[in-house]
Parts: structure tokens; sequence; C-alpha cells
């Protein structure tokens, strides 16, 4: 038990947690108080004594399930022979679990049949059946074979391709008009297939836990733990997210502004103590018979600085450019005013779309639609984008002005054009690029951001939400 | 110290007799956080009964609750101790003459001269207790040092008296609406509990056990219209208390089955912004 655990917390240390040698031994503390046999309280016990972030809660349930789910006996299929016995065994389970014995002999059905017996576990969201047809399905669809260097991305999309889930809701809604029902009404209907969603969602996770089972049993806990691993939230590379990944960065983004936004105002009411404030202090001296007794002081108040966004939206860079203008006007009271500019080899002003709404996602949805960024191919020229804002801005950068310029100065070998960064360091109070490039690619091939970045106050690598956050943070 | 909870399905048993319903993680972390005798930091959003958690439980193990509601500002003279001055200066005053310095001296400093607040009154408390540190988020990073040696030692130093350690050990549970990060020294001395919103079935149990008369399929009608609310991209999902505000009005206006006219009329109490009102009104009414 003990390698166990030290193998566990040392994957949870790998896979980013910050589990410090404290939070171990409580955890060890924990698990004796807790009976063995009791998996979720384990497990609770566990996430409670490591885990004290939310959005880590996720990567350590994965490793839980590599290391803790699924060392039980009956996941030990070693060879063909195991498994059919174990199939055997899970029959025999489900149908004691059920009392209808009408899903035995599962091996046997044809395809049809087994769609039709998933379709109805659906529809009467019968959770024994539904795990036991997800087995049934990585089984027959997925063709793992042991030792195979496929990831499990792979078995996961055989497997549902066979299913066509997609196909599932629009035939259940047929079963339902075929069984009799009366057609619902709107709201009913809605729910209902809400209801469906929500199940078929979670066939899915049943799946795809069945894969990862069996890989395990294939190929060990730590080889598993690492192919799993998966990054963070606030470490998951803009330019490399996939589409799960942008979901969870956009969650992770809400709490994150609250946050920021929250700091931001507390740092800017408790600075440090100014000089002295003779009428305040005279007023309260009232209470101590005109003795200067509480001497008060005059708070400095900063002022909120004003910001120019102006973001490259070009394929490669979209996503890096869309998280830093939600993060920029999610925490906007902290800036005097927000003004955005968005380009590829032309250029457009998008304040007015976020004035307009206050759904930021609908205002970058407009953003990616509406604004006109296109001037010759559509290919990024950041020397012609430059040119045109400063033609038709560079009036309205003053000494308040911060500008923040976004995107990989990957120019397509066009005109530089350095010296409108130039001017503009010469007007602005500060002038910062952020690229979401890794350093190490930086200057090679097309991207020239060492000539654009040595005009500027500083150049910053923004790969993902925690550097994103930082630099924020610096700026307000 | 005797345990107070045998098991995780007792935890769980006794915050349903007073009507909390409890998951399995609540249940497990809190019997843990009796048998380790540490603190539980309860985190999530707004609304999910994060501090009924801590009343409940006082409530069934016949402990008092005593309640720290934290605040910018708060410091520990209003969260530990504070000495009675104005006690303490007529003393001085009531014999001049006949007490010599020293006398004087070690008598103002004394426990009768000691203004106990929530966290030493918790700790010197005779009888089972439950502390409640509320919204600890809230308070600045530097007096959350405040709490560290409360929540690991249970002991409170006071330079004129000494330590005074803690009778019996309390049950602790802060909440946290994570509108900040917390201290790696809070979170390290705590247990952490994150509450999320309920799933569909114990929603609908929350409800039927908290609306008094509701029935079966109203309360059913209830919780699945929350989760469609919730899943949309909102800028505040409904929270439980809402859910249970909504259901109570439902009940008030006689209704026994919402239909989407009625859910769009009274969707106001549900959601408090009015962007999200009205996309909330649009995907009710469209089919799809």
């Amino acid at each position: 038990m003990l390698d166990l655990m030290s193998g566990f917390v040392a994957e949870l240390r790998n896979a980013g947690l910050p589990v410090s040698l404290t939070e171990n031994l409580d955890a060890m503390e924990a698990i004796k108080q807790i009976p063995l046999e009791d998996r979720e309280a384990f497990k609770w016990a566990l996430g409670a004594t490591l885990v004290k972030n939310a959005a880590h809660w996720r990567a350590f349930e994965t490793v839980f399930e590599v290391y803790f789910s699924l060392r039980g006996p009956e996941y030990a299929l070693k060879d063909d022979e195991d498994a059919g016995d174990f199939w055997r065994e899970m029959q025999e389970q489900m149908r004691q679990g059920e009392g209808k014995g009408g899903a035995g002999g599962m091996d046997s059905l044809t395809q049809e049949e087994l769609m039709n017996l998933l379709m109805r576990a659906l529809m009467d969201g019968d959770q024994a059946m539904m795990r036991a047809l997800a087995k049934q399905a990585v089984q027959r669809f997925a063709g793992m074979e042991p030792g195979r260097p496929v990831g499990g991305t792979y078995y996961l999309y055989r497997t549902l391709r066979n299913l066509d889930l997609d196909n599932m809701m629009s035939k259940i809604e047929q079963a339902k008009s075929n069984d009799g029902q009366e057609p619902l009404e709107d709201l009913e209907r809605r729910l209902e297939n809400d209801e469906m969603q929500h199940r078929i969602e979670k066939f899915k996770q049943e799946i795809e836990a069945e894969i990862r089972r069996r890989l395990v049993a294939d190929r060990g806990a730590e080889a598993m733990a690492k192919t799993l691993r998966k990054p963070l939230p606030e470490d998951v590379e803009f330019m490399h997210a996939s589409r799960d990944e942008m979901q969870s960065l956009k969650k992770a983004l809400y709490p994150l502004t609250r946050k920021l936004a929250a700091r931001l105002a507390r740092k800017r009411r408790h600075g440090r103590k100014g000089p002295l404030d003779f009428r305040n202090t005279v007023r309260h001296s009232l209470n101590y018979g005109g003795v200067p007794a509480e001497p008060k002081f005059k708070y400095p108040r900063p002022a909120k600085p004003e910001l120019m966004v102006v973001a490259d939206i070009s394929g490669s860079v979209a996503a890096f450019a869309r998280f830093t203008l939600m993060l920029v006007y999610a925490i906007q009271g902290q800036f005097s005013k927000v003004r955005s500019f968005v380009f590829i080899d032309g250029l457009d002003e998008v304040t007015e779309y976020f004035k307009a709404t206050e759904d930021i996602t609908e205002a970058i949805h407009r953003v990616n639609t509406e604004a006109d960024v296109v001037w010759v191919d559509g290919h990024s020229d950041y020397g012609h984008a430059f040119e045109v804002f400063w033609e038709r801005y560079g009036k309205d950068v003053g000494p308040k002005t911060t500008v923040l310029l976004l995107g990989d100065a990957r120019n397509n070998y066009h005109a530089a054009q350095s010296w409108v960064v130039r001017e503009m360091r010469h007007r602005a109070r500060h002038v910062y690029w952020l690229n979401p490039e890794p350093r190490s690619y930086w200057n090679t091939g097309d991207s020239i951001v060492g000539e654009y970045g040595s005009h500027t106050d500083g150049v910053h690598e923004c790969r993902n939400l925690r550097q994103l956050e930082a630099f924020v943070e610096k700026l307000a | 110290m005797g345990n107070r909870f045998d098991s995780v399905q007792a935890v769980r048993d006794g915050l349903k007799r007073v009507n909390y319903l409890a998951d399995d993680g609540i249940a497990s972390v809190a019997f843990l956080a009796d048998r380790l005798g540490k603190p539980v930091l309860v985190e999530g959003p707004a609304g999910t009964g994060k501090t009924q958690l801590a009343k409940s439980i006082a409530d069934i193990t016949g402990a008092r609750l005593i309640r720290l509601q934290c605040y910018e500002g708060l410091d520990e003279s209003k969260a530990l101790y504070e000495w009675n001055y104005k006690k303490q200066l007529l003393r001085i005053q009531v014999d001049k003459n006949n007490d010599t310095w020293s006398e004087v001296h070690d008598d103002i400093f004394s426990e009768e001269f000691l203004l106990t607040r929530p966290l030493l009154e918790a700790i010197r408390a005779d009888q089972p207790v439950v502390l409640l540190i509320d919204e600890v988020d809230r308070v600045e990073v530097e007096t959350e040092a405040l709490l560290l040696e409360i929540l690991s030692e249970y002991q409170v130093s006071i330079p004129e008296l000494g330590t005074i350690t803690a009778t019996q050990i309390p049950l602790v549970f802060l909440t946290s609406n994570n509108t900040r990060e917390l201290s790696e020294a809070l979170k390290r001395r705590c247990l952490y509990l994150h509450v999320d919103y309920p799933d569909m079935d114990r929603e609908k149990e929350i409800v039927l056990a908290k609306v008094e008369g509701i029935t079966d399929h109203l309360a059913d009608q209830i919780a699945r219209i929350v989760r469609s609310i919730r899943q949309l991209d909102l800028k505040k999902a409904p929270s439980v208390s809402e859910t249970i505000d909504w259901a109570r009005t439902l009940m008030l206006l006689g209704i026994e089955h919402i239909d989407a006219e009625q859910a769009k009329e009274t969707l106001h109490i549900l959601l408090k912004y009015q962007t999200d009102i009205a996309k909330a009104a649009k995907e009710l009414s469209s089919d799809k």
C-alpha cells in the first residue's frame, strides 16, 4: 500500500499538482480512518487531503482511476481466456442485477440488436445496462490488441464511429412516437432532449473508462498514467489547445477574471500611505478636543490606465487573441477605457461590439464573423495593419495609453514597418508585445518579433492562462 | 475525546435528519474532519449550501455554532481577543493608593479583563463547538496568518497571559467563494472540499425535502429545468437556494405543472441578470 501511495503521489506531482510532504502524511492518516472497501470514501479521503484546488480535480480523478479503481482482481485480464471468463462473470452479474434476463448472451447479438438494446437502456436511464453495453461495445468495436502502441483516443474513435451515437437522438425520438406516446409540448420535449443528451454523454464516459481500464490492464498503471497525463487548465497552451481543452480553458477563465478583478481593486485601494491630509486631520481632531491625535493621510489614487489592444486574429493565433480580449473585457472596470482592434492584413476597430452587448462570448463571435480584417489575401501582414492603425487611430494614442500588441509576428515576409511601433512608444505610456509562441521559436522563419520588440517596453511570452494572468496583473 | 461519528454513513443519515442532503464527498470529508481533527475548507459557487453544512453539522452533533464572518479589515481584536481597556482603567482608578504597581499590573492583565472574540471563544468553550469561519477569502492575505495557529494547534498565544490551548477540539469549517487564491499555508492545514451544484437527482431530493407539500412531479420538472438552464453559458448560474425559492414561488402560485410560458414569467427568481434571463427564455421556448 505504501508503495502504491508513493507512486500515486509522485504521479500527481508529475501531473503538475503541488502536493506537499505534510499533505502526503495527512493522506496516509486519512486512509487509515476509512474502510478500504468503500471506494468512494477512499477517493474523497485522498482528494480532500491532496487536492486543494477545484480545477485540479479532474487530473486527480484520472490518476486515481488509473492507480486504484482499476486494480481490483476483476480487471486483471491477461489473455483472451481470462477475458472470456470475465465476460461471462459480468453478464452473470448483470443478469442478477437486472432480473430481466433479456440481456443474456450478449456476445451472440447482432449489431442491430445491440443498438436496439442501447436505445432502450438510454430511454429507460438504466445504469447497469449502459455499463454492460459500454463494455460490450468496446470489446466488439475497438479492436484492441495487447501491446499495440496506439493511444486510447484511437480506440475511442473506433468504438464511437461504430455506435453512431449522433443518430441515436433522432432514433430515440422516432421510437417514442412509434410507442404511441402523445407528442410532448415544447418545454417538455426540450427537457427530454437534455436528459437524453446527458445520458449519451454518460455512456461515452463509460466507454472511455472501459478503454482506459483495458489499457491499464495491458500496459500497467505507471505507463498508462504517463500517456493520460493532461496539462492543468492554466497550463494548456493557447496555440495547441484541443476542443475539450478550449472548453476547460473557458471555464477556468471566468473565476480567474473574478479573482483578478478583486485583487486589482484591492491593490488600488491599499496603496502605500501618502502625504498628510491636513483638512481631514483637523476634522478628526474635533473628536479629541482639537488635539490632532489621529493624523490622516492622503491615499494615492493611481490613475487607471487606458488600454488599446491590437490583436492579430489570423488562424494560428486566433485562440490566443480571443482569450486575451475576453480577459481584458472581463476586467475592464480596472481600466479607464478599453479600445480594441483586430487585424489580419487589414485592420478594424471592434470596440463597439463589446459595448453593444454585455455578453463577451457573443461579442467575440461578432469579432470573428463581422470585423473587416482582410485587405488583400488574408495572410498576416503586420506592417500594413500597423500602418493603417497609425494613420487612422494614431492621434488617439496619448501619454495615458497603454498599447498591447498581440501576435506571433509571423509577417509572411512583408515589410515590417517597425517605425510605427517606435512612434507609438514615443507617444504612449507603454507598449507591450504579447507572443503566444514559445520563446525558442521567436525570430525563426518569418517571425520578426525581435525587430518589433526592440521598440517596445517588453515582449512577453504568453503561452497559457498562467502567464497571461501574471502579465495582466502587472499591467493594471 | 470520543468520536462524533461512527461511519461515513452515520454522517449522511444524521445530515439527512436535519434536511441536509449530503453527497458522498460531503459526508466523507465531514467524517474525516472529525477523525483527524482537522479543519475543512469548503469552496464552491455561491448558494450551494456551504454555510448550511456547518450549521447542520452543529445541529446533529448538538454543538454550539460559533461564527466568524470575515470581511476586509478584520483584525485580531475582532477575531481573537481584546483587552477591555475601559474596565482596566476603572480598576486602576478604583483603589489608587492601596495596591502596589505589580499587583495592579498582574490584576488588569487577567482573564477578567479579557474580551473573547469568536476564535478564542471556540477553543475555550467547555461544550462541544462547531466553529464556522465564513467567507475566509474576504480577508487580506496577511490576516490569514491570524488563523494559522488556531487551525493547526488549536491554541491562541496571548503575550500577557501565555498560551491558551483548547479544552476540546472544535470542528472547524472555513468557507470560501473563491474570489482569490488562499495562501498555501492555510490550504495545507485544511481538508479541502469542493461543493458544486448538485446533480439532478440530488437537487430534486433537496427540493422535496425543503419545500413542503410539493408534488414529486413538480420537483422533478424543476430539477430538470434548472439543470438545462445551468448548461447554458450564463453570467451567474442559478444556485440551489434560488432553485428552492423558485419552487416555493411556484407552490404559492398554485402551479402543478410548468409550461414554457409560466417558466418564462418566473425566470427572474432563478436568474439575476437581464441578459441571462433573455437567453434562458429564448432557449426554453425554442423547441430544439
